[in-house]
């Protein structure tokens, strides 16, 4: 199961940084996108992975010490939430950048006037 | 007491929120607010010089598991900085950005930043670290791009990828040191790591945040999106920004460092001086080639960042002093002459140097305005910038590290180059001749010249603030203090 996470997480990377090398500026946002989920998925692996006990659904005592530890997933919530507020906002900022250079081609970043 | 520095930006801000209508009502409110602010932030400060580091369990629930709020001297000290930073461009702001951008929610935003840049000085929780860095670059991506000129959107882009990215890095490292250590408090994180001597990957963790840190900090090689982007919004926000972001960076450096590196300390010695040598050489040559205002300004955090990291570096009572005393002066300077460049731009509409000129002439009083703080940053005694460099340097002689103080030496001569350069091409040299006399707003002047006392005030009275540093630096280089007083040993 690890060895799965650790594929996926590692595929995700390399899509993200794939993505946040092309110069289409709409797959920059993407890439950051992508960059956020591996992210996220790394947190819960470093968390330790557990199997069959969700926190917090069986409390039996004495079981306790097996119970998948609740507060990676907690953290994970909070950085999909942020997460999904800058992509939001970079959208925005993108499609309003669009709009006014009418191109999506990141070159345009560069400050030749 | 210690929540008042978060709870209260975040109050003004829903405040301002619902009186964007009233534009009149949302300049004095902010001033009023700022001022409150500071007020409480100089009423912690001398709290904690009598009674020590103050923490606060949230919750009641107790260090480990809860999220913890601690002040000691350091994060005291930086609470007042930015807020008095803070009022100065309340007075400024006015006066200088349009009316369009103050009504599209530039106030609310400046208390957004300021309640994630305090909350980042605060907390003892590392995740809750991460919300505060994202609570303040969150408000700082919609105030660099507030107004949406294609310039504006352009440095926005730069500046939104690499800080997200950076954030990434944060997390990721948050991740692995939990992974690590199954803790997320900062106290007590540095409790285990004394506790268990070497931990495999811990130092893969903490590159991570080392990354993260040197990109919002403009450490090299990471700088490069500081330049590209502060330029591009009106001036009072860039300053904000000057005074405030980057130096949250380092203010996270050293917290991590006085607490987590107990392992290697050899390899991340060396690692950081070479770092911060790199840093101040190259910041400090780039800007000298650079004929904008504000782009040389911008070069300039760069190298001025080096100098702090440098006295972490060190990492000796003195060298640490020196660097928050460096730090203060660097805040309250580097605004400085960023508004001072604003009144240059007041005056004749251009940053350009190529173009200014005769200002010495015609207005000595924006001369004087902005000779203060340059002077300041370049080193010239008794101006402030003269002590922080002294204190570094004999920091660093005394720790013997003959190597990064004389480059430090040498940057210092580079700096006072780029400051005349801006002095003799803006001020001192004649007249173009084709450039428009615009008025100059009174309230910009005002503030500019507030700031420019506080800079001078720093500097005569540097004895009694370096006392002060220095006791902030004992609480840094003793993590044991800060342990102890969070985990109620």
């Amino acid at each position: 199961m690890l060895f799965l996470f650790a594929l996926l997480i590692g595929l995700l990377y390399g899509a993200a940084v794939y993505l946040l090398l092309r110069r289409n500026i709409f797959k920059l946002v993407l890439g950051l996108i992508f960059l956020g989920h591996a992210t996220n998925l790394l947190l819960f692996v470093a968390g330790g992975l557990t199997s069959g006990f969700p926190s917090f659904i069986r409390n039996i005592p004495g079981e306790v010490e097996k119970m998948a530890d609740p507060l990676p997933q907690a953290l994970i919530l909070t950085a999909i939430v942020i997460s999904l507020g800058v992509t939001a906002f970079a959208l925005v900022l993108v499609y309003r950048f669009y709009s006014v250079t009418k191109t999506v081609d990141l070159d345009e970043l560069s400050e030749n006037e | 007491m210690l929540v008042l520095p978060i709870i209260l930006p975040l109050f003004f801000m829903v405040v301002l929120i619902f009186t964007r209508r009233w534009l009149a009502f949302q300049q004095h409110f902010s001033l009023l607010a700022t001022v409150i602010l500071t007020l409480v932030s100089a009423f912690l400060l001398m709290d904690i010089q009598e009674n020590g580091i103050a923490t606060l369990q949230v919750g009641s629930w107790i260090a480990p598991y809860g999220i913890t709020l601690v002040v000691d001297l350091l994060s005291a000290i930086m609470l007042v900085t930015v807020s008095f930073i803070a009022i100065v461009i309340m007075i400024y702001s006015p006066g200088f950005i349009d009316k369009g951008r103050q009504s599209a929610g530039y106030y609310p935003l400046s208390f957004g930043l300021l309640m994630g840049v305090n909350g980042a000085f605060i907390t003892g929780d590392i995740f809750n670290l991460y919300v505060w860095y994202e609570v303040m670059l969150t408000s700082s991506f919609v105030l660099i791009a507030l107004g949406g000129s294609a310039e504006q959107l352009r440095g926005s882009i730069k500046y939104v990828t690499i800080n997200f990215i950076a954030s990434i890095f944060f997390v990721a490292g948050i991740g692995i040191l939990y992974g690590l250590t199954g803790t997320l408090n900062m106290a007590d994180l540095a409790y285990k790591l004394r506790a268990a001597g070497h931990i495999p990957y811990l130092d893969g963790a903490l590159m991570l945040f080392f990354i993260a840190f040197s990109v919002k900090a403009g450490l090299f090689p990471f700088f490069f999106w500081l330049p590209a982007s502060y330029h591009t919004p009106p001036i009072p926000i860039t300053a904000l920004f000057a005074g405030t972001l980057t130096k949250v960076g380092i203010y996270t450096m050293f917290r991590f460092y006085s607490l987590f590196i107990v392992d290697n300390t050899m390899f991340w010695k060396a690692f950081i001086l070479v770092i911060a040598g790199l840093t101040m050489t190259i910041g400090v040559l780039m800007a000298a080639s650079q004929y904008d205002i504000r782009k040389i300004l911008s070069f300039h955090i760069i190298s001025q960042v080096g100098y702090m990291v440098m006295g972490l570096g060190l990492f000796t009572a003195g060298s640490i002093a020196g660097a928050i005393y460096f730090m203060v002066h660097n805040m309250l300077s580097k605004t400085n002459t960023f508004l001072a460049g604003g009144l240059v731009y007041q005056r004749s509409g251009s940053y350009d140097l190529k173009v200014l000129g005769g200002l010495y002439k015609s207005n000595p009083m924006l001369a004087l305005l902005f000779f203060v703080p340059a002077m300041s940053l370049a080193g010239i005694p008794p101006l402030p910038g003269f002590f922080g460099k002294f204190f570094l340097i004999k920091g660093g002689f005394e720790a013997g590290d003959y190597l990064i103080t004389g480059v430090a030496i040498l940057v210092g001569l580079f700096t006072l180059f780029s400051m005349v350069k801006i002095w003799n091409e803006a001020y001192w040299k004649k007249e173009t001749g084709t450039l428009p006399k615009g008025k100059v707003s009174r309230r910009a002047i005002a503030s500019t010249s507030l700031l420019a006392l506080a800079v001078v005030l720093l500097g005569i009275f540097a004895g009694p603030v370096s006392d002060i540093t220095l006791e902030a630096a004992r609480q840094v280089v003793l993590p044991d203090l800060y342990i102890n007083a969070v985990l109620g040993r």
